[in-house]
């Protein structure tokens, strides 16, 4: 059992575990809001730049792409949000946030300069001990390529880059107005190293120049090899279900497609108990599962 | 381990000397039932009780616990961010708690007290607090403690047990800790051979009056998706109302929300004890529900306690057969025909 938990074990990670031992795991690292970015046509989605206000804290807060952490509003409540930046970039923490909810609305209404809270980083990580000298798949829909965005930066990062074969991306959104990180994407595809496959289901847009098309079929088109190939896929349920299949006919087995998955949270540390599937709470055991894992518990999620 | 006897007679006396020593909770009447509360004398406590209605629970983890407070003023500078709530962990001893109650405390310690994660509050409350258990004579017809590891004088969630031999009460330390408080209330009559002859025979006869009415480690070693496949649960749920019942009474529930109370500029962060009883438990923003269905709350408590548990922990179930869920809940649901169903090696 806790396959997650001794797979991704000896991580830097566990340092930070190690804290909570002295920290009281509940209480929030106050952070300033640097900036606001709007990242869709439709408003829903911002991107919030935080830092920290007490410099130590950012020290403690060490985190790997596909961790998450708590947004705190004093008043409101917490959220659960993939952490966006990668542990490469330093100064600052970025997490994109949907408009969904009560903490999430007076979030978007929230500007540059004002206080709130970050509590992590929490769960487990895309698993890069075993990513390392291997091909990478990345596939993201909508607006779950938060910690693919995370993975992205991290991979290309100089120092890392040799550690990785070559990488892919599908990466899907309904519309162009709709893609994340416009600004980012543009930049990958003008580089070498990245193979980036960026489409939409429609657009009336004449000038647009990348994929139309629903990313199972795109997937299936580019066909990534999955020689020595890890895929990991994020995005509305839909989505994963219908490209799981192009995975398996593209010869990825279940140990080699990883997931995350999200669950309803309030402690974000495996004790208040909600956000369960069978044995393992997604906050700790997970966010992130192989295909394999999951197969083996509840289908309740 | 120290054992000592003091006669009936004595007892105020006693708690008085631990009034004196310690914070002291104890079973207090409340109207028609027991609960455990804080005395402030002797005749507070009242040791001739079957159980409490509630659990004792929240002696460590409260219904309502306040985690942080916080400002909201406009200008403060401190406005928004959190601070931790001064708590009160003065040594104090819970008196005449049963041997399942005490014994809970152990099968939530692994959610709360972790390796890597320290549940605070439950941490410092348990290090601050010593456990005098009293042994149960006489368990009622709904006691399944022996089935599920533990008994009416299971001693393992104790620092020390008496034993009411009738005359007077036998007292056994468990722990170094329960050594120290015995020796500090300065009891030190040996057990009569009589006394020590009787406690014995309780013992022997509570434990002979509880039977073993299913098999914890058959449910362990069934398939768990066959467990959570299985048909009678359609059975098991048709009648529960999701009222929550089973889930507020019982010592090891442990799940809690996180809420954010604001009054005028001040605010706090609190938990509150939750259900999975409740659809709002698992509901996630996008409107997405995972057990959106009543069968599937129901078999989410079940499985947590009688499969899952087992599973992730390897150190039997997360009951302790006190049976207070069988005795309150509104539509007679009983964890033990449904424990029965679990471990049976044919359901067809």
């Amino acid at each position: 059992m806790n396959r997650g938990a001794a797979v991704y074990a000896n991580s830097p990670g566990d340092l930070f575990m190690e804290e909570f031992e002295v920290n009281n795991p509940y209480l929030p690292y106050p952070v300033r809001i640097d900036s606001v970015v709007t990242e869709t046509e439709d408003r829903n989605l911002k991107t919030f730049k935080l830092v920290f206000l007490n410099p130590e804290d950012e020290a403690k807060f060490s985190y790997m792409p596909g961790q998450f952490a708590e947004l705190s509003i004093a008043g409101l409540g917490e959220i659960p949000i993939g952490i966006a930046t990668s542990p490469t970039e330093k100064g600052f923490i970025q997490f994109t946030v949907n408009k969904v909810g009560k903490v999430t609305t007076h979030l978007h209404n929230m500007q540059a300069g004002e206080i709130m809270g970050v509590r992590g980083p929490m769960g487990n990580w895309y698993p890069w001990d075993l990513l390392e000298g291997k091909n990478v798949v990345i596939i993201g829909g909508g607006f779950a390529f938060t910690t693919l965005r995370s993975s992205i930066i991290y991979m290309l990062d100089p120092a890392n880059r040799p550690k990785f074969g070559d990488i892919s991306v599908v990466y899907g959104a309904r519309s162009p107005g709709l893609l994340l990180y416009k600004d980012e994407l543009a930049a990958w595809e003008a580089r070498d190293d990245i193979h980036m496959h960026i489409t939409v289901d429609g657009t009336n847009d004449p000038n647009w120049k990348y994929n139309v098309g629903f990313v199972p079929a795109v997937t299936k088109q580019k066909a990534p090899s999955s020689e020595n190939a890890y895929a990991i896929i994020c995005g509305p349920p839909i989505m994963i279900k219908f490209t799981l299949p192009v995975l398996t006919e593209l010869g990825f087995p279940p140990d080699r497609i990883i997931s995350s998955l999200e669950m309803r949270m309030k402690c974000g540390i495996g004790i208040c108990g909600r956000c369960n599937i069978g044995t393992e709470y997604v906050c700790k055991d997970g966010p992130v599962f192989t295909l394999e894992k999951l197969a083996q518990l509840p289908n309740e999620y | 381990m120290l054992e000592v006897y003091f006669q009936k007679a004595k007892l105020n006396e006693v708690i008085e000397q631990l009034i004196r020593l310690l914070r002291v909770y104890a079973p207090v009447l409340k109207g028609a039932y027991h609960e455990f509360a804080q005395i402030k004398t002797a005749s507070d406590a009242d040791l001739g009780f079957q159980n409490t209605r509630l659990s004792p629970k929240g002696l460590f983890h409260p219904h309502l616990e306040r985690m942080f407070e916080f400002s909201l003023a406009k200008g403060d500078p401190q406005a928004s961010i959190l601070r931790e709530v001064p708590k009160d962990y003065s040594p104090s001893v819970i008196l005449g708690i049963r041997p399942c109650d005490a014994r809970a405390f152990q099968v939530d310690d692994v959610n709360f007290d972790t390796s890597v994660v320290k549940d605070p509050w439950w941490v410092e409350r348990r290090k601050s607090m010593t456990l005098v258990g009293l042994a149960c004579n006489e368990p009622c017809s709904t006691c399944f403690c022996t089935t599920v590891g533990t008994g009416p004088f299971d001693t393992n969630g104790l620092d020390a047990v008496l034993v009411d031999v009738g005359d007077g009460y036998v007292v056994r330390a468990v722990t170094e800790r329960g050594e120290e408080l015995v020796l500090k209330l300065g009891l030190k009559d040996l057990v009569p051979d009589e006394a020590a002859k009787k406690a014995e025979e309780q013992k022997v006869s509570a434990e002979q009056s509880l039977g073993r009415l299913f098999d914890t480690e058959a449910i362990a070693k069934r398939d768990s998706a066959e467990l959570f496949n299985a048909g009678f649960w359609e059975e098991v749920q048709f009648a529960c109302i999701n009222c929550g019942t089973c889930t507020f009474l019982c010592p090891t529930c442990w799940c809690f929300d996180i809420q954010d109370e604001v009054s005028g500029e001040q605010g706090e962060r609190v938990r509150l004890w939750d259900s999975c009883m409740f659809p709002l438990f698992t509901l996630h923003g996008s409107g997405h529900n995972p057990r959106s269905q009543k069968l599937q709350r129901v078999r989410q408590r079940f499985m947590h306690k009688l499969k899952y548990y087992q599973d992730k922990y390897h150190q039997g179930v997360a009951c302790v057969g006190c049976g207070r869920c069988v005795t309150q809940c509104p539509v007679n649901i009983d964890i033990r025909s449904v424990a029965q169903l679990m471990s049976a090696s044919c359901i067809c």
